[in-house]
């Protein structure tokens, strides 16, 4: 039963992916509840599972390791498939209004969304490098369409500039996995820190910097992010939610996974992870001194995004259980907080027509759902309580506090001080009063407005109440702490 | 390691290196795709060759990797060339500028 369900969460999007591309409204509909709706039922019992007997592998047509391709459950993996089923069933719920199923435009979209569910499914339950690379590969293609689907020559641009640094990425990583193979034999995660053991290490060193380059590029880790502001900036706003919130996670995820799953203990030097830590640190400050420069409200987000991807490299060579709660706990509430913001500023562009900072003013009488989904995320963002937020950058700093690195102390204020200008700095403006004559005539908002709004209000809910309901899930990342770091 | 593998490897890092100096001097967005298909390319080639077994069978593992790799690069470069007349169409041109965005 449960193993069916873990298939499901793969193969029900993908199917989905096929049924979308018949033609009519119906097909659409169909996939869309097979391909979508289903995936937090498929969720709960795989969930169960893993809370009553802890992670497990999924030996797939029952070929085993060594020639199979296996599947693995753990807490982490656990995290990210349900902010595949939560954040991507409400920023869909989003785009069903402006990609209506029957549409043209829909049925360019429908498809793309679901094979882009389908293939991070595959990549966060996959424990193969091989098939990761697949996964990858297809998280791209599926992704950077939906992004020129916004039309704009701007959009377009980006859209090229991402697929070329993503081919190049993808590249670097393949040459990596194919060394590493040839030396070690295999190409299963769980199974490579024993094989690695005897792999003579330059070689291995060699192919373990490729596939870390690849994954930096396409995690768009400071300094190599400078396709992302533009892309994420212009796509369409459901995209952009699913794009910062997810899909630059695919490739973080798997830094994770091979970086502190897949070799032997020791192997990777102090020296690695204080390189991740300086990127995690320059991307916080870079990020957040950008976000505060940029002119359009979608393009300071996309430079938070930057900025709020140094946390999950920042704390790399802390090593601890509160580390390791406070990353995951990052994922979990970034994810949120800037799928919600994204939704915010579509429908703020979509009401007023202009996402110019200098064009925002009086939104609290022209938007009020949207500014004040935008309000709450962003406390989310900053770090204040009560939210997600705040917990994943208090447990950081307890943990930078106890490990005695002042240095990564002073770094994490630092972020947060920049965060709180730049969401400040849009709220300022979004409550400004031009003319005080004009300030009466409140715009009608439609009702499928209303809705959207209702949506991005749901996700800044939810990355708040997750820094109240936050022990049965850090409990639970508590369990999933990566073998290397377990002894600590 | 026999002379034969020797010289497939040679060929694949000459061929690796021309797609990374295509890439580098290559200002068109085509010729930039034909400069990572070229590096696609000599990655194959490395990993058939390293798959080879100086002794015994060949190892089929890296064979299947190889065909499910081109099949994603054939895709991925279809996908590229329909997004490059789309550039062509929204910009007029079908180069990057370096300097815009970002």
């Amino acid at each position: 039963m449960v193993h069916e369900a873990l298939i499901g969460l793969v193969f029900l999007p993908l199917l989905g992916a096929c049924l979308a591309v018949l033609p009519g409204r119906f097909g659409t509909r169909l996939a869309i509840v097979v391909g979508l709706a289903s995936l937090p039922f498929l969720l709960l019992p795989v969930t169960l599972s893993v809370l009553r007997e802890g992670a497990w592998f999924y030996t797939l047509g029952g070929w085993s390791a060594p020639l199979g391709i296996r599947l693995y459950v753990d807490p982490l993996a656990l995290l990210m498939l349900w902010m595949v089923a939560l954040i991507g069933g409400l920023a869909a719920a989003h785009a069903w209004h402006d990609f209506r199923p029957g549409t043209a435009a829909g049925e360019r979209f429908w498809p793309l969304w679901l094979l882009l569910t389908a293939a991070m499914n595959g990549l966060f339950l996959s424990a193969d490098l091989f098939n990761l690379y697949v996964c990858l590969e297809l998280v791209t293609l599926a992704a950077i369409p939906l992004i020129a689907m916004a039309g704009s020559a701007t959009a377009v641009r980006a859209a090229m500039r991402y697929l070329l640094l993503a081919l190049l990425a993808s590249l670097a990583y393949l040459l990596g996995v194919a060394l590493l193979y040839n030396s070690s034999g295999t190409l299963d995660l769980y199974l490579l820190p024993d094989a690695l053991a005897t792999a003579p290490a330059p070689v291995t060193a060699f192919a373990l910097a490729l596939i870390g380059t690849g994954l930096l590029l396409k995690g768009a880790v400071f300094p190599l992010h400078v396709w992302l502001p533009q892309a994420h900036a212009s796509a369409p706003g459901p995209v952009s939610a699913v794009l910062s919130a997810l899909v630059v996670k695919t490739a973080i995820y798997l830094l994770y996974r091979v970086g502190l799953w897949s070799l032997p203990a020791g192997l990777l030097a102090d020296g690695a992870m204080l390189l991740f830590a300086v990127l995690g640190a320059g991307a916080l400050i870079y990020g957040g001194v950008l976000a505060l420069l940029q002119d359009r409200l979608k393009l300071v987000i996309a430079y938070s995004t930057v900025a709020q991807l140094g946390y999950l490299l920042l704390a790399l060579p802390l090593a601890s259980l509160a580390a390791w709660q406070a990353l995951t706990y990052q994922m979990l509430s970034h994810g949120l907080a800037k799928a919600a913001m994204f939704l915010a500023a579509a429908n703020i562009l979509h009401a007023i027509g202009s996402d110019r900072l200098s064009d925002l003013e009086r939104l609290d009488q022209r938007t009020p759902l949207s500014l004040f989904a935008l309000a709450v995320a962003g406390v989310s963002i900053m770090g204040l309580p009560p939210s997600g937020g705040f917990l994943a950058k208090w447990l950081l700093l307890e943990a930078a506090w106890r490990g005695g690195q002042w240095g990564l102390l002073s770094v994490l204020i630092l972020g947060s001080l920049l965060a709180a200008a730049y969401v400040f700095r849009v709220l300022a403006a979004a409550l400004r009063r031009e003319d005080p004559s004009e300030a009466e005539d409140a715009e009608g908002i439609s009702a499928i407005g209303r809705r959207q709004a209702t949506y991005a209000m749901l996700l800044a809910l939810l990355a708040l109440v997750t820094g109240f309901a936050a022990a049965p899930i850090l409990e639970l990342m508590a369990t999933g702490i990566p073998p290397t770091w377990g002894a600590a | 390691m026999n002379t034969t593998a020797l010289i497939y490897l040679l060929t694949a890092a000459a061929v690796f290196g021309i797609g990374v100096h295509g890439l580098l001097q290559a200002r068109q967005v085509l010729r930039q795709l034909l400069a990572i298909n070229l590096m696609g390319g000599a990655i194959f080639l490395l990993l058939i060759t390293l798959g080879g077994g100086a002794v015994g069978p060949p190892d089929p593992v890296p064979q299947a990797m190889v065909l499910t790799g081109i099949v994603i690069a054939v895709s991925a470069t279809a996908f590229a060339l329909a997004l490059l007349l789309r550039l062509q169409d929204a910009t007029g041109t079908s180069e990057l500028d370096p300097n815009d965005g970002a």
